[in-house]
């Protein structure tokens, strides 16, 4: 996770005033996503007289919107390098059908399948890939087959009837929560425990990347901003896990899902695949005359995409308790929303991991804090449509300003 | 306007003191040109000397304002904003790119943008019995319905010829419409020429072949650098083609070059018997049986006119990056390598800094940092982690050391001036520690100093040991910078020469040569 901060070699302007709009300016896109979210979660916190932010209504959240979250990590890095896969949704049900009928008929143990519908998620990705990467068809033409060929072959599988219940240790992925040490009555002392060492622990990798800037002889905000981002962070993650705990504190579906943002954080920001991810969006000429072999860069990730969705399918699955033949209809919508939304440029090569997650959480938030007020699902569709286009219409909007 | 009312009725067309600056480049510099009714008028010049320039003034791409002075056609001055503008009064220039749309049929093409239509709805009668005329009279005998795909680049050319007939041309502007032409239809496009011309159709002929251009020229214009050298008449004057080459390339080299000693040593790679064909037009061979070889702080250039196949040639050899049934042999310092692809190419110290920055350099919605450590980020990374500030330390390194002018190494790509964005290619890929630079045009489209500065790099690293092959249109830069040259034409080495016995005239004959036999 990289600190925005003005990575400036000018000449330095203490005044206050100028930071704070060199601060904004610089860093626009984190920063109006950011806001953004907070905006719609003030809205909606009014609009709903407080249902939004109650402990179960937060927690509900969560759990409503980690498959979209976990399968935008891929998505992402299928944007960024240029190309869309619009067969997530249709691939997270097929793979949840499979899980039903392993499982559910035939009785096989849940960690084997499990790990088998990884597999299955990683070769579906490979199928794709494969005609995307090497026999260059476009991946909307190739995705959009994928989208009909596997809610068509889930269909065969579940045969139009729902498959369930699966076994408890399943379920508990997406309806399970961690377990509390302390036995506080009506209070997850844990959750909060863990909140406090990450929030140590990303204090401390802020300071350390700080550190760095300083000792590379980047230009840093001053401390004083530096110590009021940290208890702003601090601040947000204690209060999101105290409602947590408030409730039955942190899902199980979290463990899985926190680990692999920071570790897709990690990914895109810091490592040599990464990069050549971007550089691949961002010229895909370049970067192979550059010796990354491209078509194989290309392939991998809808490999990894084909995984995340497996992941994804499974936990919808065990939310649901069944495998049905419409899950996960529409998901490729919020996913991709959540990317554009996020930041990432249609063109490829820009758009980041933290960017995509929080454009989920915003998708998640009007999704839900719409559902409380009782919009209809119409209008609720018509809505997001809007919101979609005016948050890519910011972010291009912005582009022709700066050029 | 005091002209003599006699002369201004012979002209056709005049252009008056037209200027027309790039960023950082004057591209015209107070060209003057004019046409006389129903000639066939050449206009020749090396490689960038401004012809395409003057015709896009001419034609209306560049629009009205955009450039200075004055265009007067048939007596009346004009000021086009578009091409559509220009076509009107019968001014139509066929590019060098043919524009048709290969999967519409001839006639389709022709009318395109232009359709005999009545409210909206297209007479396909009328269109292919004109369609029949205009084919008549470029003589192309082919159904109205054969589609552009399925036919010759010669008969193409014919095509475009009588979509401009049909548009009532009075000027014709042809951009060197027999580069990619054979022999027997180089001569009957020549041939229409001198028939519409008895028609009283005039035309403006860009051609690099000397000698078509002396067999159906009535005049002659030479330009270089932007400014118009001469204006020969080939019915009066004594026109050699010696005369029109020193006009072409005869101009002052000195200063422009940093001096430099070269100090030469072993053979450090060498191609053998080298093969590629066109990666579409199958038999198209674009590399056609190629020796060469460059030495240990050697800088070898390759000269040839565009179109020559030295940048397919460079490519074929940087693990195949264009071509296919590549066939031949790679050796440094005497071993085979494999250079069968890009990565293994880079892997064996082989470095391609491409002609076409922007295209195939840079990422350029990317920061100066990512772009430079590109080609090698396996150098500052460990288990494919990327150590940061490693990266900015050699980064700046290289900032510092080819002196690329910006705010940070975090600035996007896209925002460094042409010479700043070289500078980042060429660090690129020093960064990934070649022993062999081939460099395609590293001064394409750069300014003069950022041009002396490229020349000082490329002098370092041949001190260091490194071979350096250096493709270039410009023959002085060739001159200035290399040890030996390398001719090229039609995907051939067709001469070899030291410096010390090469000169301009030296290499456009070498090449005109080349053309004649081929005609």
């Amino acid at each position: 996770m990289k600190v925005p901060a003005t990575m400036n070699e000018t000449s330095t302007n203490n005044s206050l005033l100028k930071t704070l709009s060199g601060l904004f300016k610089n860093n626009i896109r984190e920063y109006g996503m950011l806001i953004a979210l907070v905006a719609i979660m003030i809205f909606f916190y009014f609009a709903t007289e407080g249902i939004l932010m109650r402990p179960v209504n937060i927690t509900n959240l969560v759990l409503q919107n980690s498959y979209v979250i976990i399968m935008a990590l891929g998505m992402l890095l299928i944007i960024v390098s240029g190309w869309i896969d619009l067969s997530v949704g249709s691939v997270a049900a097929f793979v949840g059908a499979i899980a039903g009928v392993l499982m559910v008929k035939w009785g096989w143990n849940w960690a084997l399948v499990m790990a088998l519908c990884l597999v299955v998620g990683g070769l579906i990705g490979a199928w794709q890939g494969y005609w995307v990467a090497y026999v260059k068809i476009p991946a909307f033409i190739v995705t959009l087959a994928g989208m009909l060929i596997f809610r068509g072959l889930t269909l065969v599988m579940v045969r139009g009837e729902a498959i369930g219940p699966f076994p408890v240790e399943f379920s508990r992925i997406s309806a399970g929560f961690i377990p509390d040490y302390f036995k506080m009555e009506g209070f997850h002392l844990t959750t909060i425990i863990i909140g406090v060492i990450v929030s140590i622990l990303l204090i401390w990798a802020d300071l350390r990347t700080r550190r760095n800037q300083i000792k590379y002889g980047f230009e840093v905000t001053p401390f004083s901003f530096f110590v009021a981002k940290q208890v702003l962070i601090t601040a947000a993650v204690m209060g999101f896990c105290y409602l947590m705990a408030s409730y039955k504190g942190i899902p199980n579906v979290l463990v899985i899902m926190f680990p692999l943002v920071a570790m897709y954080a990690f990914l895109t920001n810091q490592t040599v695949i990464g990069r050549r991810i971007y550089a691949l969006g961002g010229n895909e000429k370049a970067a192979r005359l550059s010796g990354v072999n491209t078509p194989r860069l290309l392939f991998l990730t809808f490999v990894n995409m084909g995984v995340l969705a497996a992941l994804a399918g499974m936990i919808v699955a065990a939310r649901l308790n069944s495998a049905t033949p419409n899950a996960g209809e529409g998901f490729e919508l919020d996913v991709i929303a959540a990317c554009f939304i996020g930041g990432a440029s249609a063109s490829g090569g820009i758009g980041t991991v933290i960017g995509a997650v929080i454009g989920a959480f915003f998708v998640g938030v009007m999704n839900n804090g719409m559902s409380i007020l009782g919009v209809g699902i119409d209008w609720q569709q018509a809505i997001k449509g809007f919101v979609l286009l005016l948050a890519v219409f910011f972010d291009v909007y912005n582009k022709s300003k700066s050029s | 306007m005091t002209k003599d009312k006699q002369n201004m009725s012979d002209v056709i067309l005049e252009m008056r003191n037209i200027t027309k600056t790039f960023p950082g480049v004057k591209a015209l510099d107070n060209v003057s040109f004019s046409v006389k009714q129903g000639e066939i008028h050449a206009l020749v010049g090396e490689n960038g000397a401004g012809k395409s320039t003057l015709m896009k003034v001419l034609s209306g791409v560049y629009p009205y304002g955009s450039y200075s002075g004055e265009i007067h056609f048939e007596g009346k001055e004009c000021r086009f904003h578009d091409i559509n503008q220009s076509e009107e009064v019968g001014l139509v220039i066929i590019h060098q790119e043919l524009a048709l749309i290969p999967y519409l049929s001839i006639t389709e093409n022709l009318f395109l943008g232009n359709e005999r239509s009545r409210n909206g709805i297209i007479d396909w009668n009328e269109s292919v019995s004109r369609t029949k005329e205009l084919l008549e009279k470029v003589g192309l005998p082919e159904s109205p319905n054969t589609l552009i795909t399925n036919m010759g680049v010669g008969k193409q050319q014919l095509v475009e010829i009588a979509k401009a007939l049909s548009k009532k041309v009075k000027l014709l502007i042809l951009d060197e419409p027999t580069a990619s032409l054979n022999e027997t239809d180089s001569e009957k496009l020549l041939q229409l020429l001198l028939q519409f011309k008895s028609q009283g159709i005039a035309s403006i002929l860009i051609s690099h072949k000397l000698s078509e251009v002396s067999k159906v020229a009535d005049s002659i214009t030479i330009l270089r650098d932007g400014a118009t050298i001469e204006t020969m008449d080939t019915h009066k004057d004594v026109v050699t083609e010696d005369r029109i080459i020193r006009g072409m390339v005869g101009r002052d080299i000195t200063h422009r070059f940093p001096p430099r000693d070269s100090n030469v040593g072993e053979v450090i790679f060498e191609v053998k018997d080298w093969n590629a064909y066109h990666p579409i037009h199958e038999h198209r061979k674009v590399s056609d049986n190629i020796n060469m070889h460059v030495r240990k702080g050697e800088v070898v250039g390759i000269a040839g006119l565009m179109g020559a196949g030295r940048t397919e040639l460079a490519m074929s050899i940087f693990g195949r990056a264009y071509g296919a049934r590549i066939s031949g042999k790679a050796y440094k310092n005497g071993q085979e390598i494999d250079v069968s692809s890009i990565d293994k190419a880079i892997a064996n110290g082989i470095a391609y800094a491409t002609e076409d920055r922007k295209a195939y350099g840079l990422i350029l919605i990317e920061e100066i940092k990512d772009n430079i450590t590109l080609a090698n980020l396996e150098a500052i990374s460990s288990s494919g982690v990327i150590n940061e500030p490693q990266e900015l330390t050699v980064t700046r390194e290289y900032r510092d050391k080819l002196n690329i002018k910006c705010s940070s190494i975090l600035q996007l790509a896209v925002n460094l001036s042409g010479g700043n964005q070289q500078k980042v290619v060429l660090s690129k890929w020093l960064f990934s520690n070649p022993d062999i630079l081939i460099l395609d045009e590293p001064t394409r489209g750069i300014d003069v100093g950022a041009k002396y500065e490229i020349y000082t790099i490329i002098n370092r690293l041949a001190s260091e040991g490194k071979g350096i092959i250096m493709i270039s249109s410009e023959l002085p830069e060739i001159l200035g910078v290399c040890d030996r040259i390398y001719v090229m034409s039609d995907g051939k080495i067709v001469d070899e020469m030291p410096t010390q016995e090469a000169s301009q005239e030296k290499i456009m004959m070498s090449i005109m040569k080349k053309q004649e036999v081929a005609l």
